[in-house]
């Protein structure tokens, strides 16, 4: 599914960083640990899309996204990736259904009502369908943010930091959902933190040091 | 969800910023609106009202006020002038035709216009209903001046003396209604149209002049007013109106009746270029107030836009990380700039169609003075086409800055 060879990025001339070689399985998941500035979210980006000019190669579905252009790769991310963020970083000027359907409509897709209904279940937010965003607790909103990178269903969930800035209740809830839609959907799993609360929940684990 | 959608949300989200912009932009564009359509009409009204006359003769005084009162009937007569001087001028080689007027009188603040059937004819005026008068004081109302009497042929009334509503009444002569025209959108409309004898007959007995001479009896009648002698030596008119036989007399013809005669000719087309240079003014400080108005909102867009940059630079982020190319950042955000614009510009046409049709509610004036409300101009097409440019300019910088958001910064919170 994701296969990485010979990645390297460069912050500026002095800085540069190197990553070694991995290769993670579809459906697998798989926990990314490292202090901070250990370059996780860098990374992450780097699989995502959402950071260019490295050299190296990522394989994600057998495309090699290095090679792709600015716009197609706007798209393919659209297609294949769900993000989930430290923050939630919903849209706050719409409603919670609103935002889900964001995904579908900036990806091209069909915006399903079924499929909002099928996902606000999954993870518990049914009542909240038209809620505002400022009325949700940090623990809905993160569940909202998760809703809306599943809706798609797409081949990989990449998440950053995704449970620290919750606290343990809602941070055993939101992991748990995460893993169960994963289990569920048999979508690949990527999760940068060094939330130790996560250590022991996955056996996939890729421990990223200074300079590594 | 749609982009339109999006940027409704994000409007809906600052409800009083969104109201502010819109309605300055409205309040500009209405000004205009109201400008655009008033001195529309006004030209149209003027073009109309002085077709087929190409100089007004009457007694000497103010050229404008000769205009003013004997095509627009809005202001007093300059004088009187002989009918026979009138008479040998209409038979000038240069003179098409001419129509004579007798001015004087008004009943409820309508003009009596005494004169003949040509002065109908050049307007195209038709009957709507009754007949035209067969004999002295029998008149014909124009279609306004009807409704605003609520008066039909077979009714009487005593006219006044001036265009006052309270002046000196004749009660001695009645007038009888005889026939109601057609509206044709000229001066025609808000007038009482008669024989210019009837005129006479009614000042006649004030005076005490000689008694009327029957119409049969006269052997040579005058050109201009049938029912007396040619050569007349008595009577008088206010003015005569002239169509030219050929271009040369545009030259000649001013010119040999101001320094020739008594009289006084003055041309509406130069006098009404006059009058609109003097009011020019006013049309011109006013534009310019909504120029001001419009201006401050387009600036007070690109400010709000520019600000929300910084608190959407997340969902900026975000939206592209879902799929959406940096393009389409880029349109999101002129889309933003154009719908308020947009909406401020429609909502302002309509503001300035609604306060032009309450000012024609209210004010009588206005009605004779035939502005109509509803009518819509292609230049107000022109207008929200404007806007919508209007919109892309002002929210260009805020877009370029849109496109160009690093989202790996931004979402990696440094």
């Amino acid at each position: 599914m994701i296969n990485v060879t010979n990645l390297r990025y460069s912050y500026s001339l002095a800085k540069q960083i190197s990553f070694r070689d991995f290769y993670i399985q579809t459906g697998e998941h798989w926990l990314l640990l490292g202090e901070s500035g250990s370059g996780k979210t860098t990374l992450l980006h780097l699989l995502g899309g959402l950071l260019t000019s490295q050299e190296g190669v990522i394989e994600v579905n057998k495309t090699n996204i290095t090679k792709l252009s600015e716009s197609s790769l706007d798209h393919f991310r659209g297609k294949h990736f769900g993000f989930v963020f430290q923050k939630n970083h919903l849209i706050s000027a719409l409603t919670v259904e609103k935002n889900l359907l964001m995904a579908p409509f900036l990806s091209g897709l069909k915006q399903d009502d079924e499929r909002v209904t099928e996902v606000l279940e999954q993870l518990g937010l049914s009542s909240k369908r038209n809620s505002k965003i400022q009325e949700l607790s940090q623990g809905q909103a993160q569940r909202v943010a998760i809703a809306r990178a599943v809706l798609n269903r797409p081949s990989v969930i990449l998440a950053d930091e995704p449970t620290s800035a919750l606290d343990d209740k809602s941070c055993d809830k939101v992991i748990g959902m995460l893993l169960d839609l994963a289990s569920q959907n048999k979508f690949t799993l990527v999760i940068a933190t060094h939330d130790k609360r996560l250590k022991d929940k996955f056996k996939n684990q890729l421990v990223l040091s200074q300079n590594s | 969800m749609s982009t339109i959608s999006l940027v409704w949300n994000y409007l809906k989200a600052k409800p009083l910023t969104t109201i502010l912009n819109i309605f300055l932009l409205a309040l500009g564009i209405a000004v205009i609106t109201i400008l655009l359509l008033f001195s529309k009409q006004l030209e149209e009204k003027i073009s109309r009202n002085t077709k087929g006359i190409d100089l007004v003769v009457g007694a000497k005084g103010s050229p404008l006020q000769l205009i003013l009162c004997n095509i627009f009937h809005v202001d007093f007569p300059t004088g009187n002038i002989k009918l026979r001087e009138a008479e040998q001028l209409s038979k000038h080689r240069l003179v098409k035709h001419a129509i004579p007027l007798a001015l004087g009188d008004s009943y409820q603040n309508f003009r009596i216009v005494g004169t003949n059937l040509s002065y109908a004819e050049l307007y195209h005026a038709e009957l709507e209903s009754g007949s035209w008068w067969s004999k002295d004081l029998e008149v014909v109302l124009g279609s306004t001046t009807a409704r605003i009497l609520k008066v039909k042929p077979g009714d009487s009334f005593a006219s006044a003396h001036g265009l006052v509503k309270d002046g000196q009444a004749h009660e001695e002569n009645r007038y009888v209604v005889k026939g109601i025209l057609k509206p044709s959108n000229s001066i025609m409309d808000n007038l009482i149209l008669t024989r210019v004898g009837s005129v006479w007959r009614v000042h006649e007995e004030h005076s005490e002049m000689s008694k009327e001479v029957p119409e049969k009896g006269i052997e040579n009648p005058s050109t201009l007013v049938p029912s007396v002698a040619e050569g007349d030596s008595t009577r008088e008119i206010t003015s005569l109106l002239i169509k030219y036989r050929n271009p040369l007399a545009v030259i000649q013809l001013p010119r040999y009746i101001n320094t020739q005669t008594n009289m006084q000719a003055a041309s509406p087309a130069f006098e009404t270029a006059r009058l609109f240079s003097i009011v020019g003014v006013g049309v011109d400080a006013l534009m310019g107030l909504a120029y001001v108005l419009i201006f401050i909102s387009a600036l007070s867009i690109f400010i709000a836009l520019y600000n929300s940059l910084k608190e959407r630079k997340y969902d900026l982020a975000i939206i592209r990380s879902m799929g959406a190319s940096r393009s389409k950042l880029f349109f999101i955000t002129i889309m933003e700039g154009t719908t308020l614009t947009l909406m401020g510009s429609v909502k302002g046409v309509v503001l300035g169609h609604v306060v032009l049709y309450l000012f024609t509610l209210l004010v009588e004036d206005s009605q004779k003075a035939g502005i109509n409300a509803l009518v819509f101009y292609p230049e107000e097409g022109l207008l929200l086409a404007g806007s919508i440019m209007l919109g892309i300019i002002c929210s260009l910088i805020p877009a370029v800055q849109a496109y160009r958001t690093d989202i790996h910064k931004v979402l990696a919170g440094n």
